[in-house]
């Protein structure tokens, strides 16, 4: 298992938002949502428009499994597997995450 | 082919094309070559909406007749072309531009004529009559070299007629010869109060009025002098004093006709000659002839029955009409002047809501006769259904016409009527077939319509139609949900009132009191849009910044590529050229591609999300603000050059555009709102087709409300005609607030008013008379919303924490290498996939 990677302080987090960082070359979007208290990542490319910008999109739930929606054409990703709710052949990459210590950390798989 | 026989129909009018598109739709169309005669210029149009023809419906919008239709079923029409001679011993019809055409079957639908009073002085010019949308642009031409009109006819047309005068802007007179209005339809009492309802909105009425010559005036075109010796001066003459049946190529071939005139028919609807069929208003059954359109339709449909070899047989028809004359609804069903022997009668009067409501019930209080309702007719779908169903009364019949002060519903659900109830009297169907085409998978009010053609003629039965629906829907466990999404089990309307009346700040605090889970990107953008229409905070307030999507919450709109792009305000469309030079500077700096929008200022595209507060630092330093093009917000009051520059142009456009945008920018909305400014009627400046439009007069300002363009045009409603600026103000504060406050979620105005319950004339009560008792307080909020008004992007500007947002990355100050542009014409463009791949393109610095 690789190690974890220091991104940032949890006061960079958007509360109910998402930022996107660069993490060993790959834009990851991390999402801070307050009231479960959890952080969560996926890949930043939104595979339907093609471009760099999921971290933009709003948070929240459907049918209670957290997720958010692509700011460019609405499609909604889960926000543990980043499986597309709309079209679950579609998928952006999800990254485990925590907060240790007041510092927001992200894996990368092997 | 050849031996298919002949028909021929005489007449295109709504009864005439019911007629041929049932036939096209039946067995029997296999059988004959039709071939039909319009005299009209035109193929049939839907009459009953004529009077929609001067809200600005054209005549193509009124054709009843679907585009390729006659081509489609290889129906001949002759357009323009009238018959003039049956020769029932040839059996063949001879036409105006010379054709005969033999037949083996004929189908009479001339309809009728209105009736003009043989008074002398009736030809005179400008004595027009209103049937045809020919004798409209008559009208509209004449108007527009009049000030006063007249109606002679105080009925059901009469009233109609003297509304579309009023909205022309004349001063409008009705002059009836009976002692009261719509003597047809009301009783003395209901007459009265529609009376005094339609004296209140500035119509004269003049009763007992018998004219017996109409000449020269002195102020105006005409005299009308009446037999009790007064006059009326008007420069119009509207006759409306009923209609006579179209019978006299019947009578010229010697058809059986009524001693009042009328082809007289049987129950199948055959003239004397049995090859020879009459229907609609030129056709008289049992001594009657029918004025609407639904029992002419229901005898188009038993000839077409009759042809196809089946047996049917029209047997006359409910006669009960609902309407809305000059915003005031006005219906009366069945017996309602208690002519039936026994015939027990009750009524309510309500003085100051104006309201007359009057039940005729049957001697032994189990049926109901007839009723008058005026002022307030919601009650009319029920009642109907008692009257033509045949429904026991509840024990006391006045509870359905007394107001509800309790919560006791006495309405007639849906489920109360039989299968065999006629939910639609226009196209005959009843609540069996409406049930039958929800079982088969009509699931929604559209469906639902195309299929079983209900609601579909006059209207009057869709909410009708739609409790049936709603009630089988819910029976079927299909829930009829309004609710906003899944965590709200609300409307965006209730949202609103229980923010208003819980004075609620934040999205999180709505939730946990009135929903559940954490919320979608549909419920935080309603409930953020409707925080900043209440409160009108700050939008990136840290409770509020979850609640907006990208284009808010970077104010700036998101393209295709994950650029932004950057629209400074530049109100009214007025520039100098200085300010210019400052844009033109701003978009070569950064290298924006810069183009001209439809909205009258300049748009600077290819912004990545670090350079934003760049450059909206060199544009508010300029003195520019945010144009909030990311917004459901205001955004452009397009104007004309107007009074200033132009020749024609009667007041100031550019002004007034400035001044509205400058007072409404910042207000956030259900959707984005767009206005206009035009100097004069050439209307350069659109204005009919915003959701605000203003159009200058010689004598003040005509407000438009509720126009699109976009996906579905709709063309703006003329809301008040010459308004002094400050009530134009008004009017246009309180028409926004009511929309705010009501309108659903990402519903244009236009979408809204198609939707609200008594349209366009409810709207007017709200606003102009104040029927809600609103006015006040939809001021006031608006000038909350004036007052606290600031540039977001000067706010955002002054405080670096937020300012840390707009970059690509957290952690680094890269920038997104996806985004890759081109040149294209002399400025950048996005690259497309082609030539990400096959050139090794590098991103330009900037
Ligand atoms: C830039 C502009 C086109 C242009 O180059 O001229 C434009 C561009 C967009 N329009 Fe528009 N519209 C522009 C004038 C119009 C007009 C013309 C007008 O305002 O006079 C219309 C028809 C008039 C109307 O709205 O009634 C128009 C009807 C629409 C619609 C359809 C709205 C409807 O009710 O049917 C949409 C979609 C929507 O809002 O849901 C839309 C949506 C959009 C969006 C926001 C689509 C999007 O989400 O990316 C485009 C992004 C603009 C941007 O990034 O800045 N745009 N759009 C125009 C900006 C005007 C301005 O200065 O603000
Ligand atoms: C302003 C207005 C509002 C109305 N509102 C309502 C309402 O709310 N509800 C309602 O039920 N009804 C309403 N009506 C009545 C309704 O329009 C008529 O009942 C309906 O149009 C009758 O249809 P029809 O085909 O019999 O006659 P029409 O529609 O008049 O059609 C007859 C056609 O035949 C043509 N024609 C006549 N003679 C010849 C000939 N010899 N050769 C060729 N063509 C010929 C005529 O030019 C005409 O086009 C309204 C009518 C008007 C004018
Ligand atoms: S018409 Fe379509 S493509 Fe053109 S600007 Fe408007 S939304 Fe974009
Ligand atoms: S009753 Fe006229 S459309 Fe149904």
């Amino acid at each position: 298992m690789s190690s974890w990677i220091d991104v940032c302080s949890v006061d960079d987090l958007q509360p109910d938002s998402g930022i996107c960082a660069l993490v060993g070359g790959r834009q990851v979007a991390i999402f801070f949502l307050p009231r479960r208290q959890a952080v969560y990542a996926l890949g930043n490319f939104d595979p339907f428009s093609r471009a760099n910008v999921l971290s933009r999109g709003m948070i929240g739930d459907i049918g209670g499994e957290p997720m958010v929606a692509s700011p460019m054409y609405k499609q909604h990703f889960h926000l543990h597997t980043g499986v597309c709710f709309e079209d679950p052949s579609v998928a952006t990459p999800a990254y485990r995450v925590r907060i240790d210590r007041g510092r927001v950390a992200v894996q990368l798989p092997e | 082919m050849s031996n298919k026989q002949t028909l021929v129909v005489i007449g295109n009018g709504m009864v005439g094309q019911h007629f041929l598109s049932s036939l096209a739709g039946s067995a029997a169309m296999a059988d004959y070559r039709v071939v039909t005669f319009c005299e009209e210029p035109r193929p049939a149009y839907d009459r009953v909406h004529l009077s929609e023809y001067f809200a600005g419906k054209t005549a193509a919008d009124l054709s009843l007749v679907e585009a390729g239709f006659f081509a489609e079923h290889g129906i001949e029409i002759h357009l323009g072309d009238k018959a003039v001679a049956i020769d029932r011993a040839a059996k063949q019809v001879t036409s105006a531009k010379g054709l005969t055409i033999a037949y083996d079957k004929l189908v009479l639908a001339t309809g009728s004529y209105p009736f003009v009073p043989p008074v002398p002085g009736h030809e005179r010019p400008q004595c027009l009559v209103y049937r045809t949308i020919e004798d409209l642009e008559a009208i509209q031409a004449a108007a527009a070299q009049s000030t006063v009109g007249a109606v002679v006819g105080g009925g059901l047309l009469g009233l109609e007629a003297a509304k579309a005068l009023k909205d022309l802007g004349l001063e409008t007179h009705v002059v009836e010869f009976a002692p009261r209005l719509m003597a047809v339809q009301l009783d003395e009492g209901g007459g009265a109060m529609l009376k005094h309802k339609i004296e209140a909105l500035g119509v004269n009425v003049h009763l007992n009025k018998n004219t017996t010559l109409i000449d020269d005036g002195m102020q105006c075109r005409h005299k009308m002098n009446f037999a009790d010796g007064q006059v009326l001066e008007t420069d119009i003459v509207l006759f409306s004093a009923g209609i006579r049946p179209r019978d006299e190529i019947a009578r010229q071939s010697g058809l059986e006709v009524g001693p009042r005139g009328g082809i007289v028919i049987d129950n199948q609807c055959r003239t004397s000659d049995p090859d020879i069929y009459a229907i609609g208003e030129c056709a008289l059954w049992n001594g009657q002839i029918f004025g609407l359109v639904a029992p002419g339709y229901t005898m188009a449909r038993t000839v077409v029955a009759g042809l196809s070899g089946e047996a049917a047989s029209f047997t006359g028809a409910d006669m009960s009409t609902k309407l809305k004359l000059m915003g005031v609804d006005v219906a009366s069903i069945g017996d309602a002047h208690a002519r039936t022997p026994g015939a027990l009668v009750y009524t309510y009067q309500n003085g100051s809501a104006e309201i007359y409501k009057r039940l005729v019930v049957s001697q032994d209080q189990k049926h109901l006769l007839g009723a008058v309702l005026v002022g307030d007719a919601a009650g009319y779908g029920t009642l109907l259904q008692y009257c033509l169903n045949g429904i026991e009364l509840p024990e006391n019949p006045d509870s359905l016409i007394l107001p509800q002060r309790s919560d006791q519903s006495v309405g007639l659900g849906p489920d109360a009527l039989p299968a065999s109830a006629q939910i639609c009297s226009c196209h005959d169907v009843s609540k069996g077939q409406v049930c039958g085409a929800i079982e088969a998978g009509c699931l929604t009010l559209g469906d639902l319509k195309a299929q079983t053609k209900a609601a579909t003629g006059c209207g009057g039965c869709s909410a009708l139609l739609k409790s049936v629906l709603d009630c089988e829907l819910s029976k079927m466990g299909v829930a009829v949900s309004t609710d906003l999404c899944e965590h709200f089990a609300y409307t965006r309307q209730d949202l609103y009132n229980l923010v208003m009346v819980g004075q609620i700040k934040t999205f999180d605090e709505l939730l946990d009191k009135h929903g559940k889970g954490l919320g979608c990107d549909v419920c935080k953008q309603a409930v953020g849009s409707i925080l900043a229409s209440y409160w009108n905070d700050y939008i990136l307030e840290k409770p509020h910044i979850g609640l907006q999507d990208t284009n808010d919450t970077f104010l700036a709109n998101m393209q295709k590529d994950g650029t932004y792009s950057v629209v400074p305000r530049i109100a009214g469309g007025e520039i100098t050229p200085d300010m210019l030079i400052v844009l033109g500077q701003v978009g070569k700096k950064y290298n924006l591609y810069t183009k001209i929008t439809g909205g009258q200022r300049v748009d600077f595209f290819g912004a990545r999300l670090e350079q934003l507060p760049a450059i909206w630092k060199e544009l508010t330093d300029a003195g520019f603000e945010s144009g909030h093009a990311y917004g459901k917000s205001l955004r452009t009051v397009k104007s004309c050059v107007g009074s200033t520059w132009c020749r024609y142009g009667v007041d100031d456009s550019v002004g007034l555009a400035i001044e509205l945008e400058n007072r409404y920018k910042g207000l956030r909305a259900p959707h984005k709102i767009k206005f206009a400014v035009s100097g004069c009627t050439r209307e350069c400046a659109e204005a009919q087709g915003k959701d605000i439009g203003v159009i200058a007069t010689e004598n003040g300002w005509n407000l438009y409300v509720c126009g699109n363009g976009g996906m579905k045009p709709r063309h703006a409603d003329l809301f008040a005609t010459n308004l002094d600026k400050e009530t134009l103000i008004k009017y246009i504060d309180r028409v926004l607030i009511f929309y705010v406050r009501t309108a659903a979620r990402l519903q244009r105005t236009s979408v809204w008013m198609e939707n609200m319950e008594g349209g366009l004339e409810y709207l007017k009560s709200v606003v102009i008379d104040d029927k809600l008792g609103i006015g006040a307080d939809l001021e006031q909020q608006m000038q909350h919303v004036i007052d606290t008004y600031q540039c977001e992007w000067k706010t955002t500007l002054q405080d670096e924490q937020r300012l840390k947002r707009f970059r690509h990355f957290v952690n680094s100050d890269q920038a997104d290498d996806n985004v890759v542009f081109v040149e294209e014409r002399g400025q950048i463009r996005p690259a497309n996939d082609f030539e990400r791949k096959h050139f090794k393109l590098v991103e330009e610095a900037a």
